[in-house]
């Protein structure tokens, strides 16, 4: 029986209020389910910008296919080619839009948008709202959620959290089951499709830039339910944070971009060589010009017009060059500590930052415009997630694990052109998991950044995918109301999961009257933050890796003990947490198991017991698989198409190379042969 | 500002209550100092060890958080008799050297008590609704660029487009209470926003209409207690006085034209 169709989007950020958005304005009503009012989510805490190429950069050189090639050289050349080539084409349209809906972008003296430098780039492409552009581009969407709200189309569910996909016997997504998180009450939602917009998964780490929402629970749920990661083990740590004890806060890259500068306190030797400072104590404003050790201008002296550029280099590079030299022991008094100085910018130039060098002063009583900041990287983005699929007409077709694509999906609509090199417009599966009628969009999805998100291309991803992909979710839910739609589905399939969730949370009550003294979460969480921070961020070894996987494993029996302290059937925080802990160690089990197979170095999986990138084994999306009946992982290789730009040596200019790149047998010959390969010099 | 008497430990009193419409009551809890401690880190060691001062075992504290960076105006608390967020309030600026302080946290009072410390804020957004708060787009196809601002124009924008919806400009005004319906200066700001863009102004009559309505513009008192909270130092008082003179040209337009 037809019925009007109804679409669930779980996550009220970018992405989630992006695609809340377009399916709306296609006609299709949403569901806009969030843990907190929405305007709160995690993407105010974007700072930078957003990267495009507009007019005034195209008349500088730059061009969307520039753009498309350096997002694909900072991920190492592991993003999938068809989307991000669609994502840096719409780029300049997008900040269009964002320009109409009365985003107060950053202005030239004439009235135009202004633009700054940013990471990964020689060319200024990102747009900015001073230093808080996630927070200014959220309102933006927010504001037209709201406007859609008052209008009926946009209904939205606030301090709920989604805690289980609802998937029929046919293996088709129909809805979800969530939780008010006032009430307590565990409920069932049915919809033609449902929109995974649920972000990162920074708490897995303890400390992150991330807000205490991102745990990752929602997606580790989706992956005990059945559907796939995609290269979880790629985790962004941002070079430059200010460390803190309840949480790491983020000194954006704009600081950089606006001329900020890395430095260690330090000294030459006769030959040039840098050491660390004798006398660590001193404080930065007594330290001489030639005693500041620019490290990253230094390694990287050659990245970019001016040897200042260095210090925009990819981030995870220049992660590494921060966390290297801390270790030969530069940092601030020995500790683990740099100095981002921006204290010579001019004025208005510091104007700029406000946002940022208010948050700093704030938290750390020091004033970052006559005093440099301390920083230190810090957990900041999940490049991997939930695993999707797209639809292009692209050769190579991508040829995923799962067979969802039908067999002439990608055809040619128009002869008469070329083919598209990016993904087919309005396609029901762009973005879909292997579950069908279930979808990942944002950070939660994997597929646009690779081995390195590059600076500011965050916000843009996740607008992109919600506006671009919202389309083929609304024509999908459209085509599933007429002919299979959701509200004829057996009221026993819901009711199944809801009997789930409400069992899982009555055992989880059950633990606060027994004896024994349990397990606490906090701890456990602590705990769990550690190895994982140890073990799978800035440097990995097979030894680490297999020694964390080891621990979590214990932790995912410890958790077997939980004990909460909250028996609260009101607003029970504790509840709540505690159920996302042992997501959480799931979801930490899938990033170990994946980091251990890559044996290679990729991009943020930087691992120093092996021999550089290694295309000819691992040009390859990782592809976890959870089996919930023994709670085994399978992780399965499948090749990252390359259809239009073939991967090449990353290199930043630096002095000294540190990666080694094994190519596909066939490429080798195809190009720049020679001893340069493997072992470049600067150029 | 940093305390040279550092204690080694310190008293928090929390002002706490079960649930909607319960009965509140204060609880006290010990907190060892350390470095750099702001009050989320406070919360959060109560948490680990709810037990109260008396050595009561007690249910963890409720409170609402988010980014912990003061953006996403989540956690915002009366500390020590004062609104604010309680990421950036650090336990050091709060000592002034006297011996044996404490520090009490309180919910907001002006907005309905969900639990404990964590309140409900949805008026704040349902008057966001009623002002029409949104710049009305054809839709989200390519239609090129919005219109160009000045530079001047951007940064007055800039300044209010920065509320986070925290509440602290409510919580301290003494015109905005649980029981009336006064918008307040958050709402009043944000339409001032929307009516300077020129897209936005197409919604500007309407938005005045309301603001001309019950609890609007005129019931402000201006005791100017919001600017001084506002953590975002936008200019809150200088919006309401603008928003009321947009008010007044709408009338005389309205008297003259007979056009709404």
């Amino acid at each position: 029986m037809a019925s009007e169709p109804r679409v669930i989007v779980v996550g009220g950020g970018l992405a989630g209020l992006a695609a809340s958005v377009r399916v709306a304005e296609a006609g299709v009503a949403v569901d806009l389910f969030s843990m907190v009012p929405v305007k709160r989510s995690h993407s105010v805490c974007a700072q930078g910008g957003i990267n495009a190429c507009t007019e005034p950069v195209r008349q500088e050189g730059f061009s969307e296919y520039d753009h498309f090639d350096e997002t694909l050289y900072g991920g190492d050349f592991l993003n999938h080619q068809p989307p991000v080539y669609e994502m840096t084409h719409w780029a300049p349209r997008i900040i269009d839009l964002l320009d109409r809906m009365g985003v107060p972008f950053d202005r030239t003296s004439e009235g135009f948008l202004d633009r700054r430098y940013f990471g990964g780039s020689v060319f200024r492409r990102t747009h900015f709202t001073g230093a808080s552009t996630g927070q200014q581009l959220l309102y933006g969407l927010d504001e037209q959620t709201r406007r859609y709200e008052t209008q009926g189309k946009v209904t939205k569910h606030e301090f709920w959290e989604f805690l289980w996909p609802v998937v029929d016997p046919d293996g088709v997504c129909r809805g979800i089951v969530a939780q008010d998180m006032r009430t307590m009450e565990v409920k069932s939602f049915r919809a033609d499709a449902v929109v995974m917009a649920t972000g990162g998964c920074g708490l897995i780490f303890g400390k992150s830039t991330m807000s205490v929402i991102c745990t990752g629970g929602a997606a580790s749920r989706c992956y005990q339910a059945g559907a796939w990661l995609g290269n979880p083990e790629m985790i962004q740590v941002h070079p430059t944070a200010i460390p803190g004890e309840d949480k790491c806060r983020l000194m954006s890259e704009s600081a950089r971009g606006e001329g900020g500068r890395v430095w260690l306190p330090g000294i030459q030797d006769e030959n040039g060589d840098w050491k660390p400072h004798p006398d660590a104590g001193r404080h930065p404003n007594e330290i001489p010009e030639d005693e500041r050790y620019y490290v990253l201008e230094e390694m990287y002296s050659t990245y970019g017009p001016t040897k200042r550029h260095g210090n925009l280099v990819s981030r995870d590079v220049a992660t590494r060059g921060i966390f290297f030299a801390v270790q030969q022991g530069f940092g601030i008094g020995g500790g683990k500590m740099a100095y981002l100085d921006i204290t010579h910018l001019p004025a208005d130039t510091k104007e700029k930052l406000a946002a940022i060098l208010e948050i700093y002063e704030k938290f750390t009583g020091d004033d970052p415009r006559h005093v440099p900041m301390k920083i230190f990287p810090a957990v900041h983005y999940s490049m991997g997630g939930l695993y999707a699929i797209y639809e292009t007409e692209q050769e190579p077709k991508p040829k995923f694990l799962t067979d969802l694509l039908p067999d002439d999906a990608g055809q040619q609509k128009d002869p008469s052109k070329p083919a598209h090199p990016g993904m087919v417009q309005g396609s029901h599966y762009n973005m879909m998991t292997n579950v069908k009628g279930l979808y990942a969009l944002g950070e939660v999805n994997f597929s646009y950044h690779g081995a390195t998100r590059l600076g500011a291309n965050a916000l843009l991803s996740c607008i992109f995918d919600g506006l671009f992909c919202g389309l083929g979710i609304a024509n999908y839910a459209r085509e599933m109301a007429k002919h299979d739609a959701a509200a004829d589905v057996d009221a026993a399939v819901f009711d199944a999961v809801v009997k789930q969730e409400t069992d899982k949370s009555d055992r989880f009550i059950a633990t606060v009257d027994a004896a024994d003294e349990g397990v606490n979460p906090y701890e456990l969480h602590r705990k769990l933050g550690e190895i994982m921070t140890e073990e799978l961020t800035v440097v990995r070894t097979q030894e680490g890796m297999k020694r964390a996987l080891d621990i979590v494993r214990g932790y995912i029996a410890d958790y077997q003990n939980i004990k909460l302290g909250d028996q609260g059937h009101w607003t029970n925080q504790n509840l709540s947490f505690t159920r996302a802990l042992g997501d959480m160690l799931i979801y930490a089990e899938a990033m170990l198991l994946a980091g251990i197979d890559r044996k290679e170095s990729r991009g943020c999986h930087y691992c120093s017991d092996q021999d550089g990138r290694n295309d000819e084994k691992y040009m390859k999306t990782a592809v976890c698989q959870y089996d919930p009946a023994t709670g085994q992982h399978a992780v399965k290789w499948e090749d990252v198409p390359i259809p239009l730009i073939e991967p090449r040596i990353r290199d930043y200019g630096g002095k000294k190379k540190e990666t080694k790149v094994t190519v596909k047998p066939e490429l080798a010959t195809a190009a720049d042969p020679g001893e340069d390969r493997n072992n470049p010099d600067p150029v | 500002m940093i305390a040279s008497n550092k204690p080694e430990k310190f008293t928090v009193r929390i002002k706490r209550q079960d649930g909607k419409d319960q009965p509140s009551y204060w609880q006290s809890f010990e907190v060892p100092y350390t470095a750099n401690q702001n009050i989320i880190t406070v919360l959060q060691q109560v948490a680990a060890n709810p037990v109260t001062t008396d050595g009561k075992r007690v249910t963890p504290v409720a409170w609402d958080c988010g980014c912990l960076e003061e953006v996403c105006g989540a956690c915002t608390m009366v500390i020590n008799g004062k609104v604010r967020q309680s990421c950036s309030c650090l336990v050091d600026e709060l000592f002034t050297g006297a011996t044996n302080q404490t520090i009490s946290i309180e919910p907001m009072s002006k907005f309905p008590v969900v639990r404990d410390l964590f309140v409900d804020r949805q008026r704040m957004f349902d008057n966001l609704k009623k002002i029409q708060g949104w710049v009305p787009i054809d839709s989200t196809a390519d239609l090129g660029p919005g219109p160009r601002e000045t530079q001047d124009e951007q940064h007055d924008r800039y300044a209010i487009s920065r509320c986070m919806t925290c509440g602290c400009c409510l919580e301290a005004c003494p015109q905005f209470t649980k029981d009336n319906d006064f918008v307040g200066a958050q709402v009043i700001a944000q339409a001032l926003y929307f009516n300077e863009h020129p897209t936005g102004a197409q919604l500007k009559g309407e938005r005045l209409d309301v603001l001309m309505g019950p609890g609007g513009v005129t019931d402000c008192g201006n005791a100017q207690n919001c600017v001084k909270v506002c953590p975002k130092d936008i200019p809150l008082t200088e919006a309401i006085a603008k928003v009321g003179r947009q008010a007044t040209v709408h009338v005389v337009k309205q008297f003259f034209t007979g056009k709404k």
